[in-house]
């Protein structure tokens, strides 16, 4: 009876004993003796990992208009962040130029606000694009502000050749979670493929793709499903370039993850070590890559915002403390870290900076970057990770059962099954079946929800905006810009890559609205399927 | 009016893609046995007052969390108004700063729910109001 009230099941449905020993790492699977930098990568994608260089730090940013945008960057970037991590208006995720009604109210709302190139040859200025590598957090309108990207690069001098960075732009989880979806789901992941065939080619250091498990989970996933759903997502992008007949090793070692560390420190911890020696199978192995490096799951960690509360915020800090442990444990290549005032307002400088001290701090003080996967041997870890292998596995037989990811986002039978997820988790969380402190124990009764603290939406920025759009048009090549689009809709219409059009129209200055149009008059709009 | 009788439409206004919270009041307004309609993503306030009319609901539900809640309830109060729901009950949910709440009520929005409001709640005031028309 004892036992049974305390029986201890993780979130991925793995049920966690009194005590590990040798005999249980056997039992799962036997011991992974595979050393970091050696397939499967199980401890780590490099031999030294943070010994030789600790994660970049790349806290998300970016807002109102390209000016303030670039002031937010030269201020994180004085402060000792080597990444920037780039948050778009909505009016700009979702394919609408700024003074389309779309976008009234919206605009530089949530993110920096992109019309056209200009805004970002304003937005980068003065950044050195070898030093500091960026990340696009964009999906919907992906293929244009890569295209974007690219060009604003090019003008400035830098070789293709070399360029790094990231995009975001996997549209298959903005399906299943954060829902900036423009085109239905084939032709939205046909231009995902047509930016990895397009870097491969000419800008092959760059990552076209970050495969997000993060919303996912966000959305209501387990840790395990975050991981197995990742992959099914990432394989069927890379179906579709083995489909071009690119060569498996010409793009696999671009694609790049995304993963959440809220919820259970050994199980997060567990996740990323079988999702590491996961991948590396599934690439090695099932697609035969011949380049090691190809079988790298290359990951940002971090963010952990479902697990913030708004009651008692304070205990974010403590919380984002732990989820910056977890993201260091994990062996990422890239952390960003929520900011303890994030579930009520935009992070304020003084919140940002406490993020990322918070990440420093474990490197410089606490001896996260002294040796690789410091976990590694311990008998719970390692059978936890056989455990959450299988489970990951499970996720993804799951996934190919419904006909496969893109038929199983297509039908919204991935969207219901997470969001009744969601709804347990929330139910979990009012009984006080799943604690959470300060929300259903160790409440105060003088406690005080702090308010919600919006920026006021800047009515001027937008005008602002607006008026730099209307400028640009006029002093743009008018003729250019309706040779280029023509040449997108021709382009699009015969199914062939976008990207060589897309650059061209983004360098005659031809609008993010402008070109959305186009596609979406090729490829339609999606409509979601209303499934519970 | 029995609980089975009430219809309830949640709609997400705007360009807003958090729809975590807005499925889950779904799901809990079919556990309370309502009848219900989810709108989906990205509805503009014309689109929603016309879901709401063709099915005929008694609450319409809207979920915002993009801060942009004042002009997509004003809006909604014109439309919802010139199409003969004024009795209906009005309810909104969301990221809303207390100053807000008054002025969203003083709208016609009886019930305003911010993030951290309890699940049974939203459910008991909707089985409390659902019949009383507006004064």
């Amino acid at each position: 009876m004892a036992d049974e009230l305390n029986k201890v099941i993780n979130e991925s449905g793995i049920e966690i004993k009194t005590l590990y020993t040798p005999e249980d790492i056997e039992k799962s699977g036997g011991v992974d003796d595979s050393r970091s930098g050696e397939p499967p990568f199980t401890r780590g994608i490099h031999a030294e990992m943070y010994r030789k260089r600790p994660f970049t730090m790349r806290q998300y940013a970016g807002f109102a208009n390209a000016t303030e945008t670039n002031k937010r960057f030269q201020y994180l970037i004085a402060n000792g962040q080597t990444g920037l991590n780039v948050a778009f208006d909505l009016a700009t995720q979702c394919g609408y130029d700024s003074d389309a009604p779309e976008a009234f109210g919206e605009v530089g709302r949530v993110g920096m606000a992109v019309d056209t190139l200009k805004d970002f040859e304003i937005a980068f200025d003065g950044i050195d694009l070898e030093k500091i590598t960026v990340s696009l957090t964009i999906n919907g309108t992906a293929a244009i502000l890569i295209a974007m990207y690219l060009a604003m690069a090019e003008k400035r001098g830098y070789d293709l050749a070399n360029l790094r960075g990231t995009a975001q732009n996997d549209i298959l989880k903005e399906f299943i979670g954060r829902g900036t979806w423009i085109f239905p789901v084939e032709p939205s992941v046909k231009l995902v493929a047509d930016t990895i065939e397009y870097c491969a080619k000419n800008a092959p250091k760059y990552s076209p793709v970050s495969v997000c498990g993060y919303h996912i989970r966000e959305s209501g996933s387990t840790p395990a499903e975050e991981m197995g759903y990742a992959f099914s997502i990432a394989k069927a992008y890379t179906d579709l370039a083995l489909e071009r007949g690119m060569d498996i090793d010409a793009f696999a070692g671009r694609l790049s993850f995304n993963f959440n560390i809220f919820g259970n420190l050994f199980e997060q911890v567990a996740k990323f070590r079988a999702g590491r020696r996961h991948w590396a199978k599934i690439v090695l192995d099932g697609y035969g890559a011949k380049n090691p490096k190809s079988g790298w799951l290359r990951m940002i960690a971090g963010g952990g915002g479902f697990g913030l509360t708004i009651e008692q915020p304070e205990n974010n800090i403590m919380r984002g403390a732990y989820y910056a442990l977890v993201g260091a444990l994990s062996g990422a290549q890239t952390m960003a870290l929520c900011c303890y005032d994030e579930a009520y307002t935009i992070p304020t400088p003084k919140a940002q900076r406490l993020s990322l001290r918070t990440m420093q701090l474990l490197i410089e003080e606490i001896g996260l970057a002294d040796t690789v996967d410091p976990l590694g041997g311990s008998y719970y870890i390692e059978t936890l990770t056989n455990e959450m292998e299988d489970k990951i596995v499970e996720a993804m037989d799951w996934v190919d059962r419904q006909g496969g990811i893109v038929k199983a986002v297509s039908d919204g039978v991935i969207q219901a099954k997470v969001s009744e997820h969601a709804f347990r988790r929330q139910k979990d969380l009012e009984s006080g079946a799943q604690r959470k402190v300060g929300v259903n124990c160790y409440v105060d009764e003088d406690d005080e929800v702090p308010d919600v603290d919006l920026h006021p939406y800047d009515e001027d920025g937008g005008r602002v905006q607006n008026e730099a759009l209307k400028e640009v048009r006029k002093s743009r090549d008018q003729t250019e810009v309706d040779r280029s689009l023509d040449v997108l809709l021709d382009d699009a219409s015969s199914d062939r890559n976008v990207m060589p059009a897309l650059i061209a129209a983004v360098k005659a200055y031809a609008s993010v609205g402008e070109m959305t149009k186009i596609l979406g008059d090729v490829y339609g709009r999606y409509d979601e399927p209303i499934r519970f | 009016m029995s609980a089975e009788k009430i219809k309830v439409l949640i709609a997400k206004p705007g360009l807003d893609g958090h729809d975590v919270g807005a499925k889950i009041i779904v799901r809990a307004m079919m556990e309370a046995g309502f009848d219900t309609v989810y709108s989906g993503l990205r509805r503009t306030p014309e689109d929603i007052v016309q879901l709401a009319k063709e099915e005929d609901v008694d609450v319409i539900g809207l979920s915002i969390l993009s801060g942009s809640h004042m002009p997509l309830c004003r809006k909604m109060r014109e439309l919802l108004i010139d199409a003969g729901m004024a009795d209906k009950l009005w309810v909104v949910g969301g990221n809303i700063p207390k100053r807000d709440r008054l002025p969203l009520a003083n709208l016609g929005f009886r019930g305003v729910f911010p993030t951290e409001t309890r699940l049974h709640d939203i459910v008991d005031f909707i089985r409390e109001n659902a019949s009383w028309p507006m004064n």
